[in-house]
């Protein structure tokens, strides 16, 4: 137990875990001895009975996810840890002193990995998850490449490493061993190829370039195929006996090596289609969609084993070939769902292999040592991959448009990890058919080790020194989108004019199959419309729109920004889906359409707004949704199996909930910190007071969602001076609270309100559920009546606040309402000439050069930028 | 042309030209006779005979883009009515790959004639701006591969793309500013960064061709 003292603070809490592990069988066992146990003793009922023979297998696997699940927590205690050793070096580590003493206490490694567990639990979720959130187009652009290099290069690796093993063997430097030529090579083939979970491990932490990356990966998933095909061809031939090897064996073993790779793969295309089949119809089981993913695929992995092809490839493909239409098939909740679980269950997976691999190498039976062979294993493997890389980027160079450098190649070489999947093959060798088993298995841990952890380790740093081009997140761009799109017509129209089949052409036609037929077999008829990659890039702008208006309102904090009519681009229709539903988009649209017609063709102005009119219900209606929060028991009261839907809600409300709750404390820590950074407040004054201008000329669009956020915003200003410290507790409060203070601004909406016209006939009582405030302001005069529920529902309202309230919002409501109709008047002479710049000018004001990250920090600024509403009055007038 | 554009010295002046090789013109040559039904030109009808070309969207823009002049080299607007072999090389010559050979300032230059040559395929008036209007035309035929996007939706990513466009090339605006078009420089701008090496050229003039006949 010396160990103990080395161990990190996440380890505290293994030890129990594990000495409880270690313990409960001998405690089970010496109480059934003495007194025969419960069951045995048929003395009378017994009130408390102790089974744990009846736990026993799910408890044990319980624990020890449960045990590899907190060390994960525990590496992560010390960031400056897991920032230079990467995870899978860790959980090895860990493995080794826990099996170590697990082994002290019982001397029996009860646990090991066991290719059963390995094949048929842990590695189908890793694969599968690789599958479907594998890049497409970098994976079958670079298709070629990476087929070169799993097959070509995995069988090259196998042949040299096991030749040269047995030249070395032959000249006796291993001294006496069992072993001949085919075992050799059986050893060359299960170690030769490159380990996708243990690939996936260290790149995932590396973040090399995209293209070096899906080389590396793609190999190691795709090598599968040979890695079977060798092992069980060579398997066969030793137990045949090397001289009884004919040359038609040879032959079948490479026929059998198209028959695995492409029957694996036709296996997944075919349960891809019909899961994708399954996704369209689940409409009315949404509960259960999610799981159809997972069983379907496994399903693939299941078959294709049981065909005995190749089934990494079989549910690869599956997952490659479904991302598609499942994801567009299925619905946001779901695919969420899907993504989440899909993640846990691969990097749960990931963690109980790697720690098992620890463990399993702490069992003195299997341990059976020869320096010489060891380490020429090592060497072999290492100096044949790098010489294997090195050929094949030099054919493949003469064809890849990208070429592949010497850094590239450096760290292709050294990516070569070996892992799990080659321990589990070689634990399945049959002792008595290899007689060398052990050594072999031993050699193979010790080339796991050496690969996960040093060069685990050193790749980073080499990645670094190397200068590697690494993998940079851009932000999508739509003219990138845009542009992307052209050039790939325009290459395939090109290889069309100059009659060849290239890259492109096969592209371009497939995706002409695709949405002709495929598309319209496998997805929803609802999808097809929104599955455009532009769209998707559009939406997601549309939605950092959204996200940067609200900072910038709050930011703000006063009248001025919510009364700018370029608040004609709605924050409130994106926020729900991230993914282009139907209806989401076409209301979108109609905005956005009404943003830019509005100011090119006047005549068609009124019309426009008539059917704005329509969506204007709906978009009030998803205001007030969003803005609300309802009470508690809204969500509780009801059990049900099968229905989720009241959680919709409940996900963007807590969305748009935490975020404002997050700036909130963020501004309120500058308030008090008294950061003062003077020079920026200046400047974005300047550039407020710049846009306003701008902003003014505009024609407003949408009068009746500018009230809500400009409540709103007064709100927040109010309530961050007033009770900052009650923030963390909101969450209690606020729930209960909501419906209480929404009536109360309801009411002196209506009484405060200069004109009268706010809602003013409608019958307002000192209390309304959500609803009635929502019909209510549903029918108050259109265009001059504000919702007022909705801002205020949104934030935590402690029952100070409506009395600062009161006054202020409403007249300014009144107010802006009057400019409005002013405005309206004006816009006919602006329209014409203000089209390009109001298209412009609403989006440098919406996304001022800086997104989300730098808007967090705009937000900070908070207290230095109000200005007095007034402000904006005086500025207005003129125009 | 016919024959007597496969004597050597021609061939040799064309390798000269547009730096495909000479096996690549012959390939080439054969393409542009079947093409053009053995006449020494193409006209704008020939194209119509590629039956592949029919699905492709932005069909009318590509097959423009081989008769203007710009491209051609031979004037700042306007459209040629019949291109030769000549013509058909150069147009075909922007899509080369990169040299690993070409110093930085070759590749820079080489970068800069591929997105020229993208440039006046949106630029259709020849202005030297891609206009929102042009702009929203590319967008539409763009998108028209695709039955259920609508025409709106299109002109509100085209105009979505031009602010990005904006933002980026000119920042922060002043208030009377107007934001006309894309200039080219303007257009190079919106290309920093981007990889332009995996996107605007085609293997295909590298290596032999596979299947010529139609």
């Amino acid at each position: 137990m010396s160990r103990r003292g080395a161990l990190g603070p996440g380890w505290g809490l293994l030890l129990p875990l594990l000495l409880a592990l270690g313990e409960l069988p001998q405690v089970a066992g010496v109480e059934e001895e003495p007194g025969g146990g419960g069951h045995q003793d048929s003395e009378g009922f017994q009130v408390v009975t102790f089974k744990w023979d009846h736990v026993q297998d799910p408890y044990i696997i319980a624990l020890w996810i449960l045990v590899a699940s907190v060390a994960k927590i525990g590496f992560h205690l010390s960031h400056k840890v897991t920032s230079v050793v990467p995870e899978s070096a860790l959980l090895i580590v860990v493995g080794l002193v826990l099996g170590g003493i697990v082994w002290a206490a019982e001397h029996i490694a009860s646990f090991t990995l066991t290719p059963t567990v390995f094949f048929f639990y842990l590695l189908p979720p890793i694969v599968l998850d690789a599958g479907y959130f594998m890049p497409n187009r970098l994976f079958f652009g670079n298709l070629g490449t990476i087929l070169l290099y799993a097959v070509i290069g995995t069988v090259w690796n196998a042949a040299t490493t096991g030749l040269s093993l047995y030249g070395v063997f032959l000249s006796g430097l291993m001294g006496e061993l069992k072993t001949g030529l085919l075992d050799f090579l059986l050893f060359g083939s299960l170690i030769a190829a490159v380990d996708p979970v243990a690939v996936l491990a260290v790149f995932e932490e590396v973040h090399v370039n995209e293209v070096l990356f899906i080389i590396v990966f793609g190999e190691s998933l795709l090598n599968d195929a040979v890695t079977v095909v060798l092992y069980t061809v060579f398997e066969s031939f030793v137990t045949l006996g090397g001289d009884k090897v004919t040359g038609v064996d040879c032959v079948k073993g490479i026929v059998s090596f198209f028959v695995v790779s492409l029957g694996g793969t036709l296996v997944g295309v075919v349960f891809a289609f019909l899961l994708s089949l399954v996704t369209r119809f689940t409409k009315h089981v949404r509960i259960i969609e999610p799981g159809f993913v997972f069983v379907i695929s496994y399903l693939s992995y299941l078959t294709s084993e049981m065909l005995s092809l190749s089934a990494i490839l079989a549910i690869t493909f599956c997952g490659i070939c479904c991302q598609k239409y499942v994801k567009a098939n299925i619905s946001e909740q779901s695919a969420t769902t899907v993504r989440y679980t899909m993640k846990m269950l691969a990097s749960g997976a990931e963690t109980i292999i790697f720690m098992f691999l620890g463990i399993s190498a702490v069992n003195p039976a299997i341990w059976e040592w020869n320096t010489a062979f060891v380490l020429l294993t090592l060497v072999f493997i290492s100096v044949y991959r790098a010489i294997g890389v090195v050929l094949q980027t030099w054919i493949l160079n003469r064809y890849r448009m990208v070429q592949l450098e010497i850094i590239d190649q450096v760290v292709m070489s050294y990516g070569g990890l070996r892992g799990a999947v080659a321990f589990a093959l070689v634990v399945l060798l049959d002792e008595d058919k290899v007689k060398e088993k052990n050594l072999f298995v031993s050699t193979t841990i010790i080339v796991i080790y050496f690969t996960v952890i040093f060069q685990g380790l050193t790749i980073k740093p080499l990645v670094q020194w190397l200068k590697v081009k690494r993998s940079e997140h851009r932000e999508p761009k739509l003219n990138e989108k845009l542009h992307g799109r052209a050039f790939d017509h325009i290459l395939s129209a090109i290889e069309d004019i100059s009659g060849q089949i290239g890259h492109n052409y096969l592209r371009d036609k497939w995706s002409n199959f695709d949405r002709k037929f495929l598309s319209k077999i496998l997805m929803r008829r609802s999808a097809q419309k929104s599955r455009d990659r532009i769209l998707n890039v559009f939406h997601e702008l549309n939605l950092k729109d959204a996200i940067s208006y609200v900072a910038e309102g709050e930011r703000r904090g006063s009248l001025a920004f919510i009364r700018s009519p370029s608040t004609d681009n709605m924050v409130n229709v994106d926020f729900s889906t991230p993914r282009p539903s139907t209806v989401e988009a076409s209301v979108s649209y109609l905005l956005r359409e009404n943003v830019s017609a509005v100011c090119l063709d006047m005549q068609s102005l009124e019309q426009r707004r008539r059917s704005i009119r329509d969506t204007e219900d709906m978009v009030t209606h998803h205001t007030l949704q969003q803005y609300l929060y309802k009470p508690r028991q809204e969500y509780k009261h009801l059990y049900s199996r099968h229905e989720l839907t009241q959680d919709e809600d409940e996900k963007q409300d807590k969305e748009i909930f935490h975020r404002t709750m997050r700036k909130r404390l963020e501004s309120f820590k500058s308030t008090k910190l008294g950061i003062n950074q003077n020079k920026k407040a200046v400047k974005l004054y300047k550039r407020e007071r710049a846009q306003k201008r701008r902003n003014s000329s505009i024609p407003n669009g949408k009068l009746p969602m500018e009230s809500p956020i400009h409540n709103f915003t007064i709100k927040e200003k109010d309530l961050e001076l007033s009770d900052p410290e009650e923030n963390p507790n909101y969450d209690a409060e606020e729930m209960s609270g909501g419906i209480e203070f929404l009536a109360n601004v309801t009411r002196d909406t209506a009484t405060d309100s200069p004109s009268g016209d706010t809602g003013s006939d409608v019958p307002l009582t000192g209390r309304m559920s959500p609803r009635e405030v929502l019909q209510a302001t549903e029918k108050s005069p259109r265009p001059l009546a504000p919702p007022p529920a909705p801002p205020t529902a949104q934030n935590p309202a402690p029952a100070a606040l409506p009395d600062e309230l009161g006054a202020g919002p409403t007249s300014e409501a009144g107010s802006a309402s009057g400019t409005w109709l002013e405005r309206r008047g004006l816009q006919g002479a602006h329209a014409r000439s203000a089209a390009a710049r109001r298209v412009h000018s609403r989006r440098s004001f919406q996304r001022p050069r800086a997104r989300r990250p730098a808007l967090l920090k705009l937000a900070s600024l908070q207290p230095s930028c109000h200005e007095p509403p007034h402000g904006l009055e005086q500025e207005e007038t003129p125009l | 042309m016919g024959a007597a554009q496969s004597t050597s010295e021609e061939v040799r002046e064309l390798v000269g030209k547009t730096g495909f090789s000479s096996d690549q013109i012959e390939q080439l040559h054969r393409r542009f006779k079947q093409l053009s039904g053995d006449q020494p030109t193409i006209r704008k009808e020939h194209f119509n005979n590629v039956p592949d070309l029919e699905l492709n969207p932005i069909r009318s823009k590509i097959v423009r883009a081989f008769f203007d002049n710009r491209n051609l080299r031979k004037g700042p607007s306007g459209l040629a009515d019949e291109i030769n072999f000549e013509d058909f090389l150069t147009i075909m010559a922007y899509f080369q790959p990169i040299d690993v050979t070409m110093d930085e300032e070759q590749v820079q230059l080489c970068r800069k004639e591929k997105l020229r040559f993208l440039f006046h395929m949106y630029d259709s008036d020849s202005d030297g701006r891609i206009t929102l209007e042009e702009y929203r035309n590319v967008v539409e035929e763009l998108l028209s591969g695709n039955p259920h996007i609508e025409k709106e939706s299109a002109r509100s990513i085209a105009d979505g793309a031009m602010m990005e466009a904006a933002s980026v090339c000119v920042g922060q605006m002043e208030p009377d500013q107007v934001y006309e078009g894309i200039t080219f420089d303007d257009f190079l701008k919106i290309w920093q960064g981007i990889d332009i090496e995996t996107k605007m050229h085609i293997r295909f003039l590298n290596m032999e061709t596979m299947a010529l006949c139609h």
